[in-house]
């Protein structure tokens, strides 16, 4: 197989490049940390790399705006490079806090503020896929964890009637698996149209507030005790990876398949 | 000149909705209105008009937000409430736009350029002055940021020129000489009140009794000469209780070598040389000599714990206190070896309830009001929040107890667990030495005012005296990049020879103790980078500022490590050398700070042989009235509301538990979505091996048999984890004791008795202590509305944290029943133990019997429980604690949202009486499921010992109980969990 290189960025505050990396190793990529004041000096280069990765975590503490100050970093230093990147028609993703950095630079349509209840939330949610893309194939619904305090999705009316028509939306939050069991509402934050995550208009570039990279292993879902109990009663194995995981395997088996 | 761009969402704003509500609790609903919320940047720089339009667009997000030079006014408003900081306070936020606007601008600000954060709140409504005064107290805290108040004669000042909170100082860069040669009286004002300078001012309490003073009098007699300010700042550091825990140390009550060295100590070698014979061996690597307390995670790693807390900080400003503290924890899991990464955080809070309204001073005049019970409960909460969150640590498990005794002082407790591998090549990650000839290397956050006297301020009550610069605000992202940069690479590049975290006590404190290592230093503290300018030499010395450490870098590996940290965003720079001279020797611009021999700052301190007298027993006093119920339904459900065993589903969610990708048994479990006791995480992506967590906390026994609280505590702990799958052999143990009043022999009678039951129990489960932390002086000493004096004194309490390792995370046990039929059984014996129980609290009983922990019958209960998880035996778990079986089992049921019947008519143990059997603490209890195909097995585990099966998981959705052919109670789960979620609501 081809070999898929990730580069998966750290530094300033970003938290998730380990797990982030660990997605895409289990997926059969070769991944790497990379800080971004690496690529900025010119000891990483983008060009090496087919896939980016922005994972989670609070760069520079949220302050200003989450995700702000580091989409003023790449934009100040990167811009050439990742536009470059991006007509190569490789592919990114940005989760959660990579979200909100993909929205600020504006390479993903809308914006995310804050939640509704005006607090930080770690939770499960279920999401329905509706968009186009490499990253989304044979998945159809997906229950993973959200956690943020600025994970709102918001868009002006034109780009949601947009959105929509050209498959940009890739999830929506839906009753689902986790959310009936715990008896949570679907949508946890309030974004409109219940939007977790959007595309690119090519579907080349996913941004999501849910953390596929923190659903790698069944043990990581709310009810995998009852799965485990109930599977040993009938003789069943638990399987070992989480649902989360089919991201990264959808980004790694696209690179390859090219 | 200064200018200022304010920043608005164009789109409905979330957080002015939240404080919409908030102000409309606080001055009644039909008095406000709509609330605007502007981010302010008051920019005290020289920008060109270009430049600052590249600064506000940086700033500003075009598709929610709109931006302006200048003051933003809304259309309508009647009220304008502008929030800052006080100048010299972390402003994290200023310093990222500082940040921004510099790369933006490719512009480097000058020194003393910055950016100031503020927010303006603009309210519409009917607010009286009286109003908007309480509104406005409810959005600040005076200690640490300014508020002022406009009206709508604002529109006319818009134009002006913004003031900022611009640090100035004037202290003198002299090193001054303090003269002990005077008398008793004078000595001990030095000691209690601190330097005096030029013009007679105290600098703050050095916290050094007579003893202490005399001491050092007769050292520089030896040395010939007087102490400068900054080395009796050092020792009144180094010798402080916070630092060198005397009362711990001490010779007590004919104990010659002290309660930590005979008890703490002495417990842990035992178990090891025992455990050194057996099959499974030490599983000690690093204990009570690090910053942490390291055991063995598997064959590769170490795993690390540390539990600290951070009493007084948080009594004062809550949220500065809490951020700090569980920032500070995170930086013993840094400096523990050559640095452990942090893999999870816990917390602990002991608060008074949120309904106590009495008003608290710190002044016989009023004018220092002490802050809300429930404000400071807020305030904890939101620090951890920010703190655990922003720095990508997850925080799994945790507690909140309430007590009015916690008024006072609120506990904080902060723990943090490390993971680190046990070798880098050969060399051996989890020790470090300091050579001599390496560079003393101070990274991360720069030197300010705050923190100065934290040390020896927490060592006392807090009082009138107590210094407002005590407060310290936590910049976690400046930690985060610090902490990336060191455990994740300079650690694994072999760049440093030793760290330690620069803590309580700064400089003074962590290069004082590594000095020992080489067995000298030399710094030269002009060179240590500041926040402004105008630090006198031994505010640089002892500031507490936060984010940062203290390494021994090896001259050879300097100029690697300097680029690395430059490349990382982190500041690091040499402050002098390690040697090997015996003496910390200390010099600004070539003038003398600190010349000290390190035998004399570390072992000078005078030895104290502490008294203890027992006190009166408590009475039994019964203040009940009635009889016990027929059906005690209701008791059940009001029980479930208590503030002690409420849902804490608020505080969960906002805690990240789930960042690094480890969570296995989640803060909240099962499909009621229900507290549990402890928690499992992986640690390791690649790795099915677990860490369980838990903790024991059992204040409400203390004054009752302090013995028996610490073994129930110890209990607890180790109960709680071995419930969720933990291993007997595999399991550690740490300790915080906080006190209070520990000058008083009654109190020190109590702390022996604690410290001794901790001893005993440790031995008999085998599971040894790495590490412990102390705070004694948890009273409150101020005045009431009255202006009357008030000392308020907690609860002694003791803190037991457990850690162990789980072989395989899939094994670990939920407290959710999985299926109807399964049968459900009682592990352990019932006996009439209420004293201090939840129950009797609910019912104003004072006194009582407290429950007796039998570690042997227990020892062997919880193995054959091991056992029958190991073997899969066991559907869902729990153990039996605050509130005893009904609340145990309305937990099972609300977990599993399952019905529950059981019969608790003939039960094992002495208790008689119904609510005996419900509500009674007896330790070393647990429920436990299982299939009924898997019972016969299972059963076959506890031959002889105390086990019965009580009844079965049912379809019906109720949990019944009987008493024999009575039934006694009978709850539908959707009641109980609207009990059970109602308490904190609307948090």
């Amino acid at each position: 197989m081809k070999k898929v290189n990730v580069l998966v960025f750290s530094g300033y505050g970003l938290n998730c490049e380990e797990e982030t990396q660990y997605g895409f190793q289990l997926a059969g990529g070769r991944a790497d940390i990379v800080h971004i004041n690496d690529v900025i000096d010119g000891k990483a280069k983008l060009s090496d790399y087919h896939i980016l990765a922005f994972p989670g975590g609070f760069a520079y503490g949220d302050d200003t705006g989450s995700g702000k100050a580091y989409a003023n970093r790449v934009k100040n230093h990167l811009g050439p490079e990742l536009e470059k990147f991006l007509k190569e028609k490789k592919l990114i993703i940005g989760i959660c806090n990579g979200f909100q950095i993909l929205a600020q630079l504006g390479i993903l349509p809308g914006a995310l503020t804050y939640n509704d209840s005006n607090r930080y939330i770690d939770r499960w949610v279920d999401l329905k896929v509706e968009g186009d893309s490499p990253w989304l194939k044979e998945i159809e619904k997906l229950s993973v964890p959200i956690a943020h305090g600025e994970g709102k999705f918001v868009a002006d009316k034109k780009t949601l009637v947009e959105l929509a028509k050209k498959k940009q939306v890739a999830f929506r939050y839906v009753k689902g698996e986790t959310t009936i069991y715990q008896d949570l509402p679907a949508n946890p934050n309030g974004a409109m149209e219940d939007i977790a995550g959007v595309l690119s208009h090519d579907g080349r570039v996913l941004g999501m507030m849910p953390h596929p990279d923190r659903a790698l292993f069944t043990t990581q879902l709310p009810h995998w005790p009852l799965l485990k109990d109930t599977a040993r009663r009938f003789g069943a194995p638990m399987s070992e990876h989480g649902p989360g995981l089919q991201i990264f395997k959808n980004g790694v088996a696209h690179v390859a398949a090219r | 000149m200064t200018v200022r761009i304010d920043v608005v969402p164009t789109i409905p704003d979330a957080r002015a909705q939240v404080k919409i509500k908030q102000f409309q609790a606080l001055a009644g609903r039909e008095r406000v209105g709509k609330v605007h919320i502007a981010d302010s940047y008051l920019i005290d720089a020289a920008l060109t008009p270009g430049e600052l339009t590249l600064a506000r667009r940086a700033l500003t997000n075009s598709r929610v937000e709109a931006s302006y030079m200048g003051r933003w006014l809304p259309a309508k408003f009647h009220w304008g409430i502008e929030i800052g900081f006080l100048s010299g306070v972390t402003d994290n936020v200023g310093a990222t736009a500082k940040e921004t606007i510099e790369d933006a601008t490719k512009k480097k600000f000058k020194d003393g350029e910055q950016v100031y954060s503020a927010q303006v709140f603009f309210i519409e409504g009917n607010l009286s002055r009286t109003h908007i005064e309480k509104i406005t107290a409810s959005l600040h805290n005076s200690l640490i940021q300014s508020a002022k108040i406009f009206g709508t004669d604002l529109r006319k000042e818009a134009r002006a020129i913004p003031s900022v909170p611009r640090v100035s100082l004037s202290g003198s860069s002299r090193v001054l000489s303090v003269n002990l040669e005077v008398s008793d009286g004078e000595l001990i004002e030095i000691g209690g009140e601190g330097i005096a300078n030029e013009h007679g001012i105290h600098r703050g309490p050095l916290a050094l009794n007579f003893d202490s003073m005399v001491s050092i009098r007769n050292h520089f007699r030896h040395e010939g000469r007087s102490p400068t300010d900054a080395e009796l700042e050092m020792l009144a550091q180094t010798w402080s209780e916070h630092c060198k825990h005397t009362i711990f140390a001490s010779a007590i009550d004919g104990i010659k070598d002290g309660l930590y060295k005979t008890y703490i100590q002495g417990a842990t070698e035992k178990i090891r040389n025992a455990k050194r014979k057996t099959r499974n061996g030490d599983i000690c690597i690093s204990v009570f000599k690090d910053n942490a307390g390291g055991i063995v995670f598997d064959d590769e790693y170490v795993i690390t714990h540390k539990v600290e807390t951070h009493n007084t900080p948080s009594a004062l400003d809550p949220f500065g206190g809490a951020i700090t503290g569980i920032g500070g924890v995170n930086r013993d899991a840094i400096g523990f070896g050559l640095g452990a990464k942090p893999v999870a955080n816990v917390y602990g809070f002991c608060f008074a309830p949120p309904e106590d309204g009495r008003r608290l001073f710190r002044d016989p005049g009023k004018t220092q009001e002490m802050l809300s019970a429930k404000r400071i409960a807020e305030g904890v909460i939101a620090g951890i929040n920010a703190g655990g969150n922003q720095s990508g640590i997850p925080t799994p498990n945790g507690f909140m107890l309430f007590d009015e005794s916690y008024r006072g002082k609120p506990l904080v407790f902060a723990g943090t667990v490390g993971l680190i591998p046990k070798k880098n090549g050969e060399r051996k990650l989890y020790e470090k030495e300091a050579k001599p000839g390496d560079y003393i290397v101070m990274v991360g956050g720069r030197v300010g005012l705050d923190g100065i006297h934290g040390a020896t301020f927490s060592s006392e009550s807090l009082s009138t005296s107590s210094p407002a610069t005590a407060v310290q605000i936590g910049d976690p992202i400046t930690q985060k990049k610090m902490s990336d940069a060191i455990v994740k690479e300079a650690r694994d590049q072999n760049l440093f020879n030793s760290i330690t975290d620069c803590g309580a006590g700064g400089l003074s404190s962590s290069v004082g103790e590594m000095a020992e290592q080489s067995g000298g230093v030399r710094v030269d503290l002009e060179k240590i980078p500041l926040k402004y300018p105008g630090l006198e030499p031994w505010q640089i010395w002892i500031s507490e500022s936060q984010e940062r450490m203290t390494l021994a870098v090896p001259k050879a590996k300097w100029r690697a490590f300097s680029e690395l940290m430059k490349s990382r965003a982190v500041e690091a720079t040499v402050i002098g050398e390690f040697t090997k001279t015996g003496r910390c020797v200390v010099t600004y611009n070539g003038s003398t700070a600190v010349d000290i021999d390190l035998e004399f700052l570390h072992n000078g301190l005078p030895k104290k042989h502490l008294l203890i007298r027992k006190p009166p027993a408590v009475p039994y006093m019964e203040l009940r009235v009635g009889k016990e119920p027929k059906d005690f339904s209701e008791t059940i459900l009001r029980m479930l509301t208590r503030l002690n065993l409420a849902s804490n589903e608020f505080i969960s969610r906002q805690y990240d538990h789930e960042v690094q990708s480890g969570s296995v048994i989640k803060p909240l479990q099962g499909a009621g979505r229900v507290n549990g006791d402890a928690a499992v995480f992986k640690p390791l992506l690649s790795s099915q091996k677990a860490v369980v967590l838990s903790s024991g906390v059992t204040p409400y026994y203390s004054n009752i048999d302090p013995y028996k609280m610490a073994a129930c505590a110890v209990d607890t702990a180790i109960r709680n984890a071995v419930a969720a799958g933990a291993t007997l052999d595999h399991l550690a143990l740490l300790d915080n004791f906080c006190w209070a009043s520990s000058d008083e022999p009654e109190r020190l009678w109590q702390l022996k008795e604690a410290v001794r039951a901790c001893h005993d129990y440790a031995i008999a489960y085998g599971t040894p202590f790495i590490s412990g932390k102390d705070s004694m002086f948890n009273d409150f000493k101020g005045y009431d509305e009255n202006g009357e004096f008030v000392k308020i004194s907690v609860l002694p309490t003791l803190l037991i944290s457990s850690i162990g390792v789980i072989a395989d995370a899939e094994k670990a046990v939920s407290i959710d029943p999985k299926a109807a039929g399964d049968f459900v059984y009682l592990l352990g014996e019932t006996h009439e133990e209420l004293g201090g129980s939840e129950y009797y609290r609910m019912q104003r009983i004072v006194g009582g019997r407290v429950p007796s922990v039998d570690g042997k019958k227990n020892l062997k209960i919880y193995r054959a429980l091991m056992h029958a998880i190991q073997a899969e035996l066991v559907a869902s778990a729990i153990s039996l604690g605050r509130g005893g079986l009904a609340v145990a089992l309305s937990k099972m049921a609300m977990a599993g949202k399952m019905g529950i019947d059981v019969d608790v008519g003939k039960m094992r143990g002495s208790a008689k009486h119904e609510y005996v059997k419900l509500f009674s603490e007896s330790q070393g209890r647990i429920v436990a499921t299982v299939a009924s195909g898997a019972s016969k097995k299972f059963e076959k585990l506890f031959g002889g010992l105390s086990m019965q099966k009580i009844g079965e998981i049912t379809k019906s959705k109720i949990l019944s109980i009987k008493s024999g052919k009575k039934k006694i109670a009978g709850i539908g789960i959707e009641k109980a969990l609207e009990a059970y979620r109602g308490t904190f609501k609307n948090y």
